[in-house]
């Protein structure tokens, strides 16, 4: 047996401010939980399960008593994990009506996503092999654009190029931060954070979050807006392993694996890519490893401008975390944008009648711990 | 009111405006608990989306300051700083007169005193910025 | 459909030691999981999924690469989750086989959980903002709720040492025990008040500890080594004062149960053993209480009875439970341990003659604040 065609993402609400000081996490997502199910046509008491890093804080705020509660905290690509694990719960008959939240004030608490809180002694596994040398989250995603360059002779210029396509898309994205076109040369001229990723080869950080609705396929049908239904999922996670991981090899190269076999599609079907996006190298490395070119071949890829609108993989096109929004962990946006465009929904931007999109998220760290999720979405069972 | 002449050691709330008037309301002497208009209840914790209709219409209102003691255990051993030299006291739970109930201490009175049911009334202890909301038996 | 009767427990392992100061959370994590893999008969290589608080950082030390994560994480009661939900993804055929673990060195850390209190100088304003500040200690947690019991039901402090009377009875049983003397109702009021109407003895130990157990699809437990114990119904629930208005008394078991017992089709009379979270005696009470095996408020005469002895109508924590034989923060997992000790018959001195059905239920959180329940119903049988 399998998930796919088992349930469908029925309603979503991105939160639109970027910087809110009025508001918390939990407001972000409690508001946005109301928002998503007035999108779906349900009422809060058709919730049966819950999906949050919040778990019972938000339980309590929305007065809400789940049958289900997950948890799982696989950094920004929890929310693809969520979708796979709500499939599953809903699919064995646990849950009918699963609401999957996030709510970050990154930006007006004054989170430095860049710079490293920790004082002191650092827990002895891993931070202890890793902390004493200064590593930043920039950092250990640098390690693994220098060692692509190396091997595959990647250029700064092709990295840039990532971030020129998605800020194209963000231009058309009136809630989008960042919404001046930008050239390859402005990224390249921006400042060196953590060699070979400029400022611009990074992502934002903002307030933010929002909530979607799954539910099964045949509940769907009578909801408000066209179902969109999950086909496919993947999950997986790389680390160091016993200190011999290849750094160019991600969490996607195997999460996607199970997900296009579950969902029985290729890669030539799939008209939208979502990828997560904390890092152009992030970018690069997932479309390499979740099979849309071949290793190596990344970079000459995305320099040809394939990720524009009218590109061979359209990817991001709300903007991502380099120019929409970046509350910390963006995984929860791919799901939004990839339901926006297979509802035809994307004004301004929108992929001409696509089928297929495919999201990843990726949480942790590139080159040391991180988690990878793929969800297959799409209009038809 | 009851004020704090040593620095202020236990632990207190991050003020955000949220939740803000429940804490600096004591500077006035006020009581304020949230209400939402439009299902017509009051709630507690304070939040600004109503946990009932989820709309964010919610309003603060001024409450009577008037309950009764809903349970309470005495606490005699609790090794953080500030509670550690306050031991025994009465961590409390209180039903307020507007139908909901808080969580608070029950101060000025010997904590053998103290019973389920027993009727009890708003008073404030100063700390740094805020005016935490206690309560103490009412006098008949 | 329902995951009735689709997956199984198939190898377990509870760590021995109480006190280890050369173990970290994730030696005792990796060590137990090669030890239960072994009484499974299976191999670090046949597991696709992993359910663990410790999440990637457990992946990179035992250098696996699972298909299938969960770290979700609801206190104490967090592996009756992790069962309920690792049963749904065997279903659905994300994975086959799911090993779910826990490590904790509390005792060596010295960690005050119970009355450490909150050293942090300013706190998240939701929900700790509105209950820190007044001084809010694990056991007070639960004493409000003890206080709260005794006024509505007349329960007295005796009823409740009775629990800890009961189960130190089983902890002497048990060679790994922390605590194996007999004790006696006096003793337990005598102990002192940590906070009132709690006594020392109403309370469970910190220790060191953990464990690891393995589930996989009912088809593939029958090859397997030991007798497989089957997962027939799995409940989820969370509890908190929501609009600022619960019973205190009615806790997250009450829904929990309701629909870990309708899964599995079974009765309470046919359950033979209930292994319930223990952090203090009132968790136990109104855990009885709220799964239905006596109504509210007959659970201080029915555990005074000696109900949960061996010889007793409900046996109950038959391993010495978190107040006699090990807690190293999160006891749930210990529950399910018991649980099929006694269902395949290994449960050496204090076996439970010919049990078929256990329900395990884990309790996490603060019980008069935001707590979780997670009831699962196990057997030999489907």
């Amino acid at each position: 047996m399998s998930v796919r065609g088992v349930a469908a993402v029925v309603g979503i609400h991105e939160y639109e401010s970027r910087f809110d000081p009025q508001a918390s996490e939990l407001s972000i997502e409690a508001e946005s939980a109301r928002r998503a199910l007035d999108d779906a046509g349900l009422e809060k008491s058709d919730v049966d399960a819950l999906y949050s890093h919040h778990g019972w804080n938000l339980a309590e705020y929305m007065n809400m008593f789940p049958d289900v509660i997950d948890t799982t905290q696989m950094g920004g690509g929890s929310y693809e994990f969520f979708a796979a694990h709500a499939a599953a719960a809903i699919a064995a008959g646990q849950c009918e009506v699963a609401l999957v939240t996030y709510g970050s004030t990154g930006r007006s608490g004054g989170r430095a996503v860049e710079r490293n809180p920790i004082r002191g002694r650092v827990p002895a596994l891993p931070d202890g092999f890793e902390e004493p040398y200064g590593p930043t989250t920039l950092g250990r995603y640098a390690l693994v654009a220098r060692r692509h360059m190396h091997e595959f002779g990647t250029t700064s210029e092709q990295l840039a190029a990532i971030s020129v396509s998605t800020r194209k898309h963000a231009s058309t994205n009136p809630f989008a931060v960042f919404r001046d076109p930008i050239t390859v040369d402005d990224v390249l001229n921006s400042r060196m954070v953590s060699d070979p990723l400029h400022l611009l080869d990074c992502c934002i950080v903002s307030d933010g979050g929002g909530a979607f609705i799954i539910t099964s396929a045949a509940r769907a049908k009578d909801l408000k807006k066209k179902p969109v239904y999950i086909l496919g999922t993947g999950q997986a996670v790389a680390h160091p392993g016993i200190g011999n991981r290849d750094l160019t090899t991600i969490a996607a190269g195997q999460s996607h694996k199970h997900a296009f076999e579950e969902a029985g599609v290729t890669h030539k079907d799939i008209d939208l890519l979502m990828a997560y996006d904390s890092f152009t190298i992030t970018v690069l490395t997932t479309i390499e490893n979740l099979g849309f070119v071949k290793k190596g071949e990344g970079g000459a890829f995305v320099e040809t401008g394939a990720l524009d609108l009218d590109g061979k993989l359209p990817t991001n096109t709300d903007g991502g975390g380099l120019s929409s929004n970046h509350p910390g962990q963006r995984g929860i946006f791919l799901i939004f944008e990839s339901v926006r465009q297979l509802r035809g929904e994307r004004e301004g931007n929108q992929l001409k009648d696509p089928k297929l999109a495919l999201a990843h998220g990726t949480g942790g760290s590139l080159s040391t711990r991180h988690s990878g999720g793929t969800i297959i979405l799409s209009t038809e069972v | 009111m009851a004020t704090e002449q040593q620095p202020y050691r236990k632990p207190l709330p991050e003020l955000h405006p949220e939740i803000a008037p429940y804490y600096t309301g004591g500077l006035r002497a006020e009581l304020m608990i949230k209400f939402c208009p439009n299902c017509n209840i009051s709630f507690h914790y304070p939040r600004t989306v109503c946990p009932e209709c989820l709309k964010s219409d919610t309003v603060w209102r001024r409450a009577s300051g008037k309950g009764t003691v809903y349970s309470y255990t005495i606490t005699y051993q609790n090794l953080s700083p500030g509670f550690r030299e306050e031991v025994p006291y009465v961590l409390a739970l209180v039903d307020l007169a507007e139908g909901v109930r808080v969580m608070t201490n029950i101060i000025d009175c010997d904590p053998k005193d103290v019973s389920v049911g027993m009727p009890v009334e708003v008073t404030w202890e100063r700390a740094e910025e805020l005016a935490i909301p206690k309560f103490r038996p009412q006098k008949s | 459909m329902s995951i009735r009767g689709k997956a199984a427990i198939v190898g377990i392992h509870e760590y021995e030691s109480r006190f280890d100061p050369q173990a970290s959370e994730l030696s005792i994590q990796a060590d137990s999981i090669s030890r239960a893999l072994d009484d499974a008969g299976l191999t670090k290589d046949d597991v696709d999924a992993m359910y663990s608080h410790s999440g990637f950082l457990l992946a990179e030390y035992l250098n696996i690469f699972p298909d299938n994560i969960d770290t979700t994480q609801v206190g104490g009661g967090s592996y009756e989750f992790h069962i309920a939900h690792a049963a749904a993804a065997i279903a659905a055929g994300q994975c086959e086989v799911a090993v779910i673990s826990y490590g904790s060195t509390a005792r060596t850390a010295q960690r005050a959980i119970g009355t450490g209190g909150t050293a942090t100088r300013r706190v998240p304003f939701h929900p700790e903002g509105f209950e820190a500040p007044y001084g809010t200690t694990t056991v007070g947690i639960y004493g409000l709720v003890a206080r709260r019991h005794m006024h509505e039901f007349g329960t007295t402090s005796e009823q409740l040492a009775a629990i800890s009377v009961s189960t130190r009875q089983h902890a002497m049983t048990n060679p790994f025990a922390v605590m194996r003397d007999e004790i006696t109702v006096a003793d337990v009021i005598n102990s002192r008040v940590v906070s009132d109407p709690l006594h020392l003895l109403d309370c469970c130990l910190v220790t060191d500890g953990g464990g690891a157990f393995v589930m996989t699809s009912a088809e593939r437990a029958k090859s397997l080594k030991k007798k497989p114990v089957f997962v027939l119904g799995a409940g989820q629930a969370v509890a908190h004062p929501g609009m600022g208005t619960r019973d205190l008394t009615t806790i997250a078991a009450a829904q929990s149960s309701k629909k870990a017992f309708a899964e599995s089709g079974v009765k309470h009379k046919d359950v033979d053993l209930l292994m319930a979270y223990d952090s203090f005696t009132i968790t136990v009470l109104t855990t009885i209480e709220n799964l239905g095996f006596v109504k509210k408020g007959e659970g201080g005469p029915f555990v005074a009875e000696g109900n949960l002895t061996l010889k007793g109508k409900l046996p109950t924590n038959t391993d010495g439970g978190g107040l006699s034989s090990n807690h190293p923060g999160q006891r749930g997992i210990f529950l399910v341990f018991e649980s099929v000790r006694q269902l395949r018959g290994e449960r050496d001195g204090n076996q439970i003659k010919n049990a078929k059905v256990a329900v395990a239920h884990g309790t996490g959180g603060g019980l008069s604040v935001r707590h979780s329940g997670g009831t699962v119903v196990l057997s030999t049988e489907v």
